[in-house]
């Protein structure tokens, strides 16, 4: 039984969003088992587009047999009931895509929302998906939803053009509304569920583009309210931590004492002899199981394990470490943009400014900590557990056990937020060992210092910029180098003739990995404090300065936006204030936020008064959840902005809880206002993430407007501000 | 080692059986399946275990068992009455006052007690007084604004 360490250069990928790992441990093999599908009524299955000409090829539209193929993106199952059962293997992770899913299959499927069950992620029953990760469920999922669902109503209408006898013709004149279609000829009217009542009828279907315009929706495009929110506020909705099986024990796991350590002898004796105390030795992996938490703490506490520890770097070396360690030469994982020669850019310009900032690693700290329910049943793994990528989580389970990938089945419930930081199943593959073990079903919960310590980072990062610009605000040069924080958002929308952006990929001293828009918000930092910063070089507008190198006119369109329902360029009212602007493009989403501060000279208090963020992400799919995701992100995006850093020492984090490691709160949040561009001529692009990026450079650039003093390293004032 | 064999909760006895030093967040979620109170941090400061004891809100995490003994206690499972939410409930569903709602039921039960405290409170009243309950996902705002509509409509209910 080999325990496998951990390999650190695979947590990082610059060009791939997700984050993955493979499974800490490697254990012994089990055995197989099968996988089952539905019943009476009828399904529509959307196919992905390549497998979709292979399907044309062989006759466009088929009956399906027993398997669901990997070339299957959703699927859908209108029920003799009337309910409508849709698969997909996205998660709700809090960003309220059950929701918007929904609204998308009631839009095409003409049925109210109330009728359907989504099932979400869960690897028996889910058609095949990388994740829940860089806003893709809105751009790539809903439209396939869409599409399953305008064909199920397609052949539904067909079922009741048979039954009456229609012609094509007649058949056109058919009104589909409420799960119900009508003939306006005759007023005959049947139900869905009585048209699917003893048929088991299934068809795929290739993904083509949505049908129904966004100018045309009706649901869709409303603020359609949380689907189960009635659960959440009664307590009822069960999250992994929350479910219980019959005879389920509970799981710790002992941490070694610093990163990188391994384990040099174990004392186990006293703890094996308590009462149903399963201990397990595995490689590096020590836990228990017992029938309650509490026993499974003193058994833990009486298992004495000797540590070897390997030096590791600290927090305060890091940036130096970053820049020293950067993985020069040709590869892959390093990228370079070049247009036409910074050097003469420079040499041709009025002034320069050269600038280094940084960012600090940053914990996701979802409020449900990592945990999963394990079970084994004649070989057969059985996982529910909050992660953003079931399916790479099953792989992870099945290389750990070394069982095939149709023994395991992973489930999520809707999770307690994750925030691009639970893309990995370690608390799962750490449950079903000590379940194999116990040959009883096992809960393992992290706690709070288990998830700020063992989960993985926010990358952290240098960024190095260095421009020209001219007299008339003429940007001349743009060279961008960002050592380790990753590429996300690290080009410039403004038109400059020459530039050289470089993304240096560093062997991260944390484990590291995604983040809400990753280094998006890094980058926009950066970028957006040095357009500042030039603004005031060459004494023009921060804003005007933007617009004289801004092409793109969404782009244009939310800066506008944003600056009018501000109130940009009125004059100070009080002292200590400061306002900010910045903006920029990711994902398939524009932003521009304005910021106000108010900093108190005396104690160098700097509070974010009011905050007004413009977004532009295509049509709007649901304006109020819209809304949510956009102030949410603010909030979120002020702990980075302002106080939030892990601090490390030698292979250990020293503040991993919430009393040291201070998160946005109440009193934190600003007054902010969203102004939403809904463009229902553009494709629906994802939220939950681009909103975040220009709150940082936003405030920092108010605290200049202030001050005079420009912050260069996130958080900029973990201490206050010293002045 | 000293046990405590029942507990008051949502207005009934049940029966338990714990060490009077453990946690009575784990007791309400392993023993009486009570799982709307949330584990977030286990040292009192994200608020999500919150639970009324005597009509107070307190962190059912680092609440002892035997401190809670023999004392009413809510948890948010006791809030609906007869199928029909608290009116805090109903605000938070109004107002969207969630996303990922791991933090909702120990929202939900602070500002029960806030209203009891301040039946009319001011914005900043709320965030004074909710200080100690995290949401991560950052929905503050709409957390405020629920608790205000929740005020207006238990005043109206009294008169």
């Amino acid at each position: 039984m080999s325990g496998k360490s951990v390999d650190r250069s695979s947590f990082f990928e610059p060009e791939r969003y997700e984050f993955s790992a493979r499974p800490a441990y490697h254990f012994e093999p089990g055995r197989r088992e099968f996988f089952r599908l539905f019943g009476t009524g009828i399904a529509v299955f959307c196919l992905l587009k390549d497998a979709a000409a292979e399907q044309e090829s062989g006759g466009g539209r088929r009956a399906f047999d027993q398997r669901l193929p990997q070339e299957v993106s959703a699927w859908l199952h209108v029920a003799e009931d009337g309910t409508v059962t849709v698969y997909t293997g996205k998660v709700e992770v809090g960003q309220n895509a059950r929701t918007s899913l929904t609204a998308a299959v009631a839009e095409e499927l003409r049925v109210a929302p109330g009728v359907i069950r989504m099932v979400m992620g869960d690897t028996d029953l889910t058609p095949f998906d990388m994740g829940t990760f860089g806003s893709r469920t809105t751009p790539t999922m809903s439209p396939q939803l869409r599409k399953v669902s305008a064909a199920a109503r397609d052949l539904l209408i067909d079922l009741a053009a048979q039954a009456w006898r229609l012609d094509r013709s007649q058949r056109e004149r058919l009104v589909t509304a409420n799960g119900r279609i009508t003939d306006p000829e005759t007023q005959r009217a049947v139900d869905y569920a009585e048209l699917v009542k003893e048929r088991k009828l299934a068809q795929a279907i290739p993904a083509e583009d949505p049908l129904t315009p966004a100018a045309r929706w009706t649901v869709m495009g409303e603020s359609l309210s949380k689907i189960d929110g009635r659960d959440f506020v009664t307590g009822k909705h069960r999250y992994t931590s929350d479910l219980n099986l019959p005879g389920m024990l509970y799981g710790k796991v002992l941490r070694p004492p610093s990163f990188g350590a391994s384990l040099a002898s174990l004392d186990s004796r006293e703890a094996e002899a308590m009462p149903g105390v399963t201990v397990v030795r595995d490689g590096n992996f020590v836990g228990v199981a017992a029938p309650s938490v509490d026993m499974a703490s003193r058994a833990l506490v009486a298992v004495r394990a000797e540590w070897k520890s390997v030096p590791q770097p600290s927090g305060r070396e890091l940036f130096d470490y970053l820049k020293k360690n950067a993985v020069e030469g040709p590869g892959e994982r390093r990228s370079r943009h070049e247009v036409g020669s910074v050097e003469r850019g420079l040499a041709q310009a009025n002034q320069r400014l050269d600038e280094t900032y940084t960012v600090a690693y940053i914990a996701h700290a979802p409020l449900e900590s990592r945990a999963a329910v394990a079970g084994w049943q004649g070989g057969k793994l059985t996982v529910w557990t909050g992660t953003q990528r079931p399916f790479a989580v099953r792989s992870e389970l099945a290389e750990a056990f070394r069982v095939p990938e149709d023994h395991v089945r992973v489930q999520v419930p809707d999770t307690g937020s994750a925030y691009g930081g639970k893309h990995t199943g370690e608390a799962a593959v750490e449950a079903a060992r000590l379940a194999r073990a116990a040959r009883r079903p096992v809960k393992l919960v992290w706690t709070r210092e288990e998830e700020f310590t063992w989960a993985y980072f926010r990358p952290a990062g240098v960024i190095e910029v260095r421009s020209g610009v001219g007299s008339d605000g003429t940007i001349t040069a743009w060279e961008f180098h960002n050592y380790n924080s990753v590429a996300a958002g690290i080009g410039t929308p403004y038109d400059v003739p020459n530039q050289g952006i470089e993304f240096h990929p560093v062997e991260s001293p944390l484990r590291q990995g995604s983040y809400r828009a990753l280094a998006a918000t890094a980058n926009h930092f950066a970028r957006e404090s040095h357009m500042d910063g030039l603004a005031h070089l060459v004494k023009m507008d921060p804003l005007e300065f933007r617009f004289k190198s801004l092409k793109d006119e969404r782009l244009r369109a939310v800066f506008e936006a944003a600056s009018r329902r501000f109130g940009w360029g009125r004059p100070k009212t009080q002292a200590g204030q400061g306002f900010g602007i910045a903006g920029g493009f990711e994902k398939g989403g524009y932003v521009a936020t304005c910021a106000e501060v108010r900093v108190d000279r005396a104690t160098g208090e700097v509070r974010v008064a009011r905050v007004v963020t413009a977004f532009d992400c295509g049509a709007v799919v649901n304006p109020d959840q819209l809304r949510n995701q956009i102030e949410g992100a603010n909030v979120m995006g002020l702990g980075g902005a302002l106080f939030e850093a892990i601090e490390f020492e030698n292979g250990r984090i020293l503040n991993g809880r919430f009393s040291r490691y201070r998160v946005p709160r109440f009193s934190d949040a600003p007054t902010i206002e969203v102004v939403l561009i809904d463009r229902k001529d553009q494709p629906s692009a994802g939220a939950g993430e681009t909103p975040i990026v220009g709150l940082a450079p936003a405030v920092g650039n108010a605290i200049f407007d202030a001050t005079g003093v420009r912050l260069r390293s996130l958080p900029m004032t973990p201490n206050g501000l010293k002045l | 080692m000293t046990r405590v064999t029942e507990l008051q909760v949502n207005g009934a006895k049940r029966r338990i059986d714990a060490a009077a030093e453990a946690s009575l967040l784990s007791v309400l979620r392993d023993q009486l399946d009570l799982t709307g109170s949330k584990y977030g941090c286990g040292e009192g400061q994200c608020g999500a275990c919150t639970v009324l004891i005597d009509g107070s809100p307190r962190r059912s995490c680092i609440t002892s068992v035997g401190a809670a003994a023999n004392k009413q206690i809510t948890t948010i499972e006791g809030l609906e009455q007869k199928g029909r939410l608290h009116a805090v409930q109903q605000a938070f569903l109004d107002a969207g006052a969630m996303q990922c709602g791991y933090c909702t039921s120990g929202m939900i039960v602070t500002a029960v007690a806030l209203l009891r405290a301040y039946p009319d409170p001011t914005e900043q009243e709320i965030a004074h007084f909710m200080e100690g309950n995290i949401c991560r996902c950052g929905t503050y705002l709409r957390i405020v604004a629920a608790i205000r509509q929740a005020a207006s409509l238990m005043k109206e209910a009294r008169r």
